[in-house]
């Protein structure tokens, strides 16, 4: 019995010997599998903003031809997924906002004369991508929906075209597309995302008043904007959570 | 099997028909369930997870900036020095993409047009103070901008020479004001040792009614276009500057 005992001892710990260099190779396995998981494009590991300042903005329109490019957004005014508002605040009177063809071929005479105007300046708009998105939940058939990356995006295939999300979204970010007869809307150039490419609004950008990048990291271009700009989004009362960001917006911008 | 068979007479027969009814109902559902819901619906949430993929396989058409680097990198080299530094090489040549994997077959633009230009250029009051802005009904009308602003390296005005290496963003705002034809030193008085020690030897900001009176007084001796003001009434006692804002007069003639 004694003597069984003894071997058992013996066995055990000479399987555990064995055993000990497989053990020490897991972490490194592991290490392999994530390396292996990160070749592809893991949706878990991004979470994506914009940012826009307002003082930067020339009113160029070279973001809107840049998307109506990248994305085959209808040419025809009013089809847009980024577009480009001029504000016109007057000394006297109420408050002037223009946006000729979206702002694509830039901006010609205001309606007032100059030395009437108190303020003026452009405010680049997009869809928000908000965390709370109102678009989303009135989709009946679920075409409309928050990847997990933070983006909200329309499945072609799926939209059934009833507007519902048009009506729904407080920022006009939405459109029907005459053509395919679904909605569209900005995607932040997904397909150029996910393949590390900038969207295509912020690469034509000459002024750098749009910056993108990743909100969870503490070291990209959007974050350092959060830091050191005043931050607004627009309409924080909806409660819809924007994930484009405005520094220096004006109070009159809607 | 008899036994079976009576406990199943046994149940009433209306009971017996909606139970047949509710399986052929329920079979149904499942089936059309399986064959209307697309396959990976409702993977990650309550959308087609493929929907995903799809948006991801779209195509290119801007190639991004890094990519026109690869061959034409002297071009990006000289861009990178000047003022065009951060506008992207397809902002001006169009979308580049295709000229990537075919560069021959899909050759870009070059815009030597005045109209692309004052796309940005042309002065506008709703763009920001200090971006460089020209009127391209008198900015040189005849000439196209190339013939004298090298694109890749394009130099800033140089109307008040030296102040404008440090104090540019000034010398941007006063091309688009009437103040534009006047030397710095017309107002400032600025020393020598300025320049080795700025804050040392600060240049000194006129403070006084009566300094732009000298062109501004209705008694002035100065061209006769410059707009005048009594300057004993006009503004009571608030100094020129706490309403006008000398580098871009608003009072346009």
């Amino acid at each position: 019995m004694d003597n069984n005992n003894t071997q058992d001892r013996r066995s055990f710990i000479k399987t555990c010997l064995k055993v000990l260099p497989a053990a020490t190779l897991i972490p490194f396995l592991s290490i392999d599998a994530k390396a292996f998981a990160e070749e592809g494009y893991n949706p878990e590991d991004h979470n994506y903003a914009m940012g826009i300042d307002v003082h930067k903005c020339i009113g160029c329109g070279r973001c809107v031809r840049a998307c109506k490019n990248e994305n085959n957004v209808p040419d025809e005014p009013f089809y847009f997924r980024t577009w480009i508002e001029r504000y016109i605040i007057p000394f006297e009177g109420e408050t002037i906002v223009d946006s000729p063809d979206g702002g694509i071929n830039g901006f010609g005479d205001a309606a007032v004369p100059e030395d009437a105007m108190m303020r003026t300046f452009f405010v680049p708009k997009i869809c928000n991508h908000c965390a709370k998105p109102p678009c989303v939940q009135v989709c009946p058939v679920g075409a409309t929906f928050t990847s997990r990356d933070g983006v909200v995006l329309v499945d072609n295939d799926y939209c059934i075209g009833c507007r519902y999300c048009i009506q729904a979204c407080p920022y006009g970010a939405r459109y029907l597309n005459p053509y395919t007869r679904t909605v569209d809307k900005c995607t932040f150039c997904y397909h150029r995302i996910t393949k590390g490419l900038l969207p295509a609004c912020v690469e034509a950008c000459p002024t750098q008043a749009r910056v993108f990048g990743e909100i969870t990291d503490k070291s990209t271009p959007i974050s350092y904007f959060r830091r050191f700009n005043e931050i607004q989004v627009l309409k924080p009362a909806l409660n819809t959570e924007p994930k484009v960001f405005y520094a220096h917006l004006d109070g009159e911008v809607r | 099997m008899s036994k079976l068979k009576e406990k199943y007479l046994a149940i009433p027969e209306q009971i017996r028909i909606v139970t047949v009814l509710f399986a052929i109902f329920l079979i149904m559902f499942i089936f059309g369930r399986r064959l209307f819901i697309p396959k990976t619906f409702g993977e990650y949430g309550h959308y087609r997870a493929a929907a995903v993929d799809d948006i991801m396989q779209i195509g290119l058409v801007y190639a991004g900036h890094q990519a026109c680097a690869e061959c034409h990198d002297d071009v990006v080299a000289e861009k990178s020095q000047h003022m065009h530094k951060h506008v992207a090489c397809e902002n001006c040549h169009g979308p580049g993409y295709a000229h990537t994997q075919a560069p021959d077959e899909h050759p870009l633009t070059i815009p030597t047009d005045r109209s692309y230009c004052v796309l940005c250029h042309s002065y506008n009051p709703a763009r920001p103070t200090g971006f460089p802005q020209i009127d391209p009904v008198t900015h040189n009308p005849d000439g196209a901008c190339i013939d004298c602003h090298q694109p890749h390296a394009p130099q800033p005005p140089e109307v008040p020479e030296e102040c404008g290496s440090c104090h540019e963003r000034i010398v941007r705002t006063l091309g688009a004001g009437h103040h534009n034809s006047l030397p710095c030193t017309q107002c400032h008085d600025i020393k020598q040792e300025h320049k080795i020690t700025p804050r040392d030897f600060l240049p000194t900001v006129p403070r006084t009614r009566e300094f732009c009176g000298t062109c501004h007084s209705t008694k002035a001796s100065s061209a006769k276009e410059i707009r005048r003001v009594d300057i004993v009434t006009h503004g009571e006692n608030y100094f020129c500057g706490q309403c006008h804002f000398p580098h871009n007069p608003e009072v346009k003639i």
